[in-house]
């Protein structure tokens, strides 16, 4: 096992490689000039070609680069130009912000798609079956954002039954103290359930918003994997053999048919993500996504390189597991692998 | 790992995991929350210094409200009831009492004056404080030269509690300038000691803490996320703030800070759309505070360096083919004041902004565009800031439709906030449409940065005329020898030939609006368009 891990590990270098050559250079080809940005609106030339070279920009580009590689060889992602703050300490700071968002969403996500899936393939053509391909076109095909200003609506403004889309804490609580930087992990170690429940009622509403957005791939693989599954002969053989459908349903096919869901798991977990971005902002959730779009406004490079690295890593890591999964699951890919 | 071990539990947790169900809950600290003012606006600081490079506009707000500055302006009631500063009355703030001379200024200090960190405020820490507003460059150089406030030398602490302000030419903004937001007082001592030998100033470690006196202390900054304030009782440079907590988050998405006022839990937000201040305001559940922005102008610009903007004709045209009626309808939601359409007899006042005597007219327009050479109009690029899409894009496709009547076809060129000044600074843009306000609310100010021949960047058409020139230099001699029938005499020169030769289509004055729950009182409107914490109460 250990060996497998390191020959995945030995695969995923040259794409990291690949993604800090392409960061960097994506962010110089940015439109906007951030000397011109940072100098103000009452700037003068000479102002703007001061605040250049006090920024390095001015030096040639395989010079600007094998300092950043330096910076980046020492852990040290540079520092935001407009808020000063160094971005590492930053991108820890925010991104079990994002992480919660996405797993509890996740969760959530699999929780009604996965059953879902697989009562929609147990019982084809029924009402189930359809309300199952209904929910799973919707939730695809409405944005994320509009999902989310719409229970916003909903549930908070109508309803009141949510709490004010705030960020991760009312205002007036206070953060738990950090261990994992997962609130509600953090305030049951604290052994502090009120804080708990406050941070579990901000997730509901942002996290149902990524869940609907990640039922339909989840539900309709479910679905399709089941349905081979349940017409091979090893189904028809256990049912002969007069097993109680729920054994040879969740024992037997479901076992068999979750390889494809594992794969879909963890390309939804990467497109959600993604999708963060304009969840944390519909949400004023203080993840790396918002920090990521804020910068990108501001042409400020360092948490923009930052944000795409430590994403890419985040990818690599994740493919790994996947990985290691399908061999725990099984058997036969981890002897062809 | 145990195959058959982890599958089961696997297949459990898919089949039997249930949504999780916590109730939502209410803050249970109502008490705290009648002594705290909870903020939302869309974008937070980006550095808490008004000294430091590239400060936002939020971050005005934090200074302003983090530190104190010589003396602050007193209020007045304007006609609709709300409060406004008074631009003409100066109250204490860290100087007790002055004099002002005709070469110089003297303030004596309160001796009581205390930073956040305990140690008394000196005349010493008044000087390095406005040293270092002349001498960092940038934008609070620029502003302190707007006063004629330019040499340390300039700046003398006479005692401990005695600070003098020589002055290097009469100028009538000297004072004035004495008031805005950069020269404030920073604690000196506490700066030296985190200022590096590469940063002298120590603007690095000002970008995130607060080295002042003020009202308030910043307790809590996460940037894009919130920023926390205690009230400083200590506080001696006024009467004691009835606020004991700020609490200020930014909400990014419009729709939920409009949402967070409606339901109650936000106390106050700016920077709605027009259209939700419109809704709100006729609504009864919400106060909606607006006043004119002093001195501010949405405009439409043209370049008058080349052609065909060049050809006065071109632009008295384009002046009279603008929709500047459907721009106050659709796109301000009645939120401005119109700058357009002032009888023509009227002649003009010794004020700005006015209104321009320019009027739709397409008939007109199309006259002076075949008078100018141009019987079939021609084609160009109207460009815009996506920083301020709200406004600018709705304007600019009424623009567009009204052009193309008299047979301009424009396109339009939208360009991401970041990107804008510098597209300016370039000065190539054909044509444009833009807002500029100035903080001193006086027409020289105005007309020294937008229409003088020194091109500055808000001199966004390249305006240059020597005529102009001498005649906004007049009217800051005559303002500074306090000749009042010269001064009038010269602004309403200049007034006129701005109007007469438009490099610039003046279209509104906006309003400032301010959407807030009943009740908050003590709302009070600035010319640096940001809240003062210190006036505001909760009833």
């Amino acid at each position: 096992m250990l060996r497998q891990v390191l020959k995945r590990l030995a695969t995923a270098i040259p794409s990291v490689i690949g993604v800090v050559v392409v960061t960097f250079l994506l962010t110089r080809v940015l439109p906007g000039d951030t000397a011109a940005y940072f100098a103000g609106p009452a700037a003068t030339p000479q102002a703007i070609a001061e605040i250049r070279a006090k920024l390095g920009l001015d030096r040639p580009l395989p010079e600007q680069f094998a300092a950043y590689v330096k910076d980046l060889a020492t852990g040290n992602l540079g520092n935001s130009l407009s808020t000063g703050r160094a971005v590492t300490t930053e991108i820890i700071a925010r991104l079990p912000a994002s992480a919660e968002l996405t797993l509890v969403g996740l969760l959530l996500s699999m929780a009604v798609a996965i059953p879902l899936g697989i009562v929609a393939a147990v019982k084809q053509g029924s009402i189930v079956d359809h309300a199952c391909r209904m929910v799973a076109t919707a939730g695809v095909s409405l944005p994320v954002f509009f999902t989310g200003l719409l229970l916003v609506y909903v549930f908070y403004f109508l309803l009141g039954w949510a709490p004010a889309p705030l960020g991760r804490l009312d205002v007036f609580y206070s953060a738990p103290p950090d261990v994992t930087g997962f609130y509600l992990i953090d305030s049951l170690i604290a052994r502090d359930l009120d804080t708990f429940r406050a941070a579990a009622a901000q997730l509901v509403v942002p996290a149902l918003t990524m869940g609907i957005f990640s039922l339909a791939p989840i539900a309709r693989m479910t679905r399709a994997s089941m349905l081979a599954v349940l017409s091979s002969e090893f189904i028809r053989t256990a049912r002969a053999s007069g097993l109680t459908p729920r054994t040879v349903i969740i024992t037997y096919a479901f076992r068999n048919a979750l390889l494809p869901v594992i794969t879909t798991l963890g390309m939804v977990f990467s497109f959600l993500l993604g999708a963060n971005v304009l969840v944390e902002k519909v949400f004023a959730w203080p993840g790396i996504g918002s920090y990521a779009i804020e910068a990108l406004i501001a042409s400020d490079y360092a948490p923009v390189q930052g944000f795409v690295l430590t994403m890419a890593i985040m990818y690599v890591a994740l493919n790994l597991v996947i990985d290691l999964l399908y061999g725990v699951i099984d058997p036969r890919v981890r002897i062809e692998g | 790992m145990d195959r058959r071990q982890f599958l089961k539990s696997t297949a459990i947790a898919a089949g039997a995991a249930t949504p999780i169900g916590a109730p939502f809950v209410r803050s249970a600290a109502a008490q705290a929350r009648a002594e705290t003012l909870l903020v939302v606006t869309e974008s937070g600081p980006n550095n808490v210094d008004i000294h430091g490079v590239g400060t936002n506009r939020p971050g005005y707000e934090v200074s302003w409200n983090c530190y104190d500055r010589l003396f602050t302006h007193g209020k007045k009631t304007l006609a609709d009831g709300s409060e406004s500063y008074d631009r003409d009355k100066y109250e204490p703030e860290l100087a007790e009492s002055w004099d002002i001379g005709p070469n110089s200024a003297t303030f004596k200090l309160r001796k009581d004056a205390k930073f956040h960190d305990g140690t008394p405020i000196t005349a010493k820490d008044v000087k390095w404080s406005f040293d270092r507003a002349v001498s960092v460059g940038g934008f609070p150089t620029f502003q302190m030269k707007a006063g004629s406030l330019e040499k340390p030398e300039q700046f003398v602490a006479v005692d401990d509690h005695t600070f003098r302000v020589d002055f290097i030419r009469k100028d009538a903004l000297t004072i004035p300038d004495l008031g805005v937001i950069v020269p404030c007082v920073l604690n000196a001592g506490l700066v030296k000691k985190n200022a590096t030998e590469k940063d002298p100033w120590g603007l690095d470690y000002t970008k995130q803490n607060t080295a002042g006196g003020g009202a308030f202390k910043m307790v809590k900054w996460t940037p894009g996320t919130e920023v926390v304030y205690e009230r400083n009782d200590d506080w001696k440079s006024g009467p004691l703030p009835k606020l004991k907590r700020v609490i200020w988050r930014m909400v990014p998405s419009a729709g939920n800070r409009r949402a967070l006022l409606e339901r109650g839990d936000a106390d106050i937000s700016f920077d709605l759309p027009n259209k939700d201040f419109a809704e709100l305001k006729a609504g009864s559940k919400i106060k909606v505070v607006a006043n004119p922005v002093g001195n501010g102008i949405g405009y439409i610009g043209m370049n008058v360096k080349k052609p065909p903007f060049d050809n006065v004709k071109v632009r008295q045209a384009v002046a009279y083919a603008i929709p500047y009626q459907k721009i106050m309808d659709a796109v301000l939601f009645g939120l401005g004041k119109p700058m357009f359409g002032a009888p023509a007899d009227k002649g003009l006042d010794v004020a700005w902004p006015q209104p321009h005597s320019y009027n739709t007219d397409l008939a007109k327009a199309k006259a002076l565009l075949a008078e100018a050479g141009y019987p079939n109009g021609f084609e160009t690029t109207l460009s815009f800031d996506l920083g301020f899409a709200v406004i600018n894009e709705p304007l600019c496709v009424l623009v567009q439709e009204s052009l193309g009547q008299i047979g301009i076809k424009t396109t339009i060129n939208k360009i991401p906030g970041a990107n804008w000044r510098a597209e300016l600074l370039k000065k190539e843009l054909p044509l444009i449409s833009n807002f500029f306000s100035g903080w001193l609310d006086y027409p020289e100010y105005f007309f020294f940065w937008c229409y003088h021949g020194q091109n500055a960047v808000f001199n966004t058409m390249s305006y240059q005329s020597k005529e102009m020139d001498a005649l906004i230099e007049a009217a800051r001699t005559a303002a500074a020898a306090g000749d009042k029938a010269a001064y009038e005499k010269e602004v309403k020169g200049f007034v006129g030939k701005a109007f007469a030769e438009v490099p610039r289509i003046p279209l509104f004055q906006p309003y400032l609006c301010v959407a807030m729950q009943p009740s908050v009182t003590g709302y009070r409107y600035w010319f640096h368009r940001q809240l003062d914490y210190r006036t505001i109460a909760k009833a």
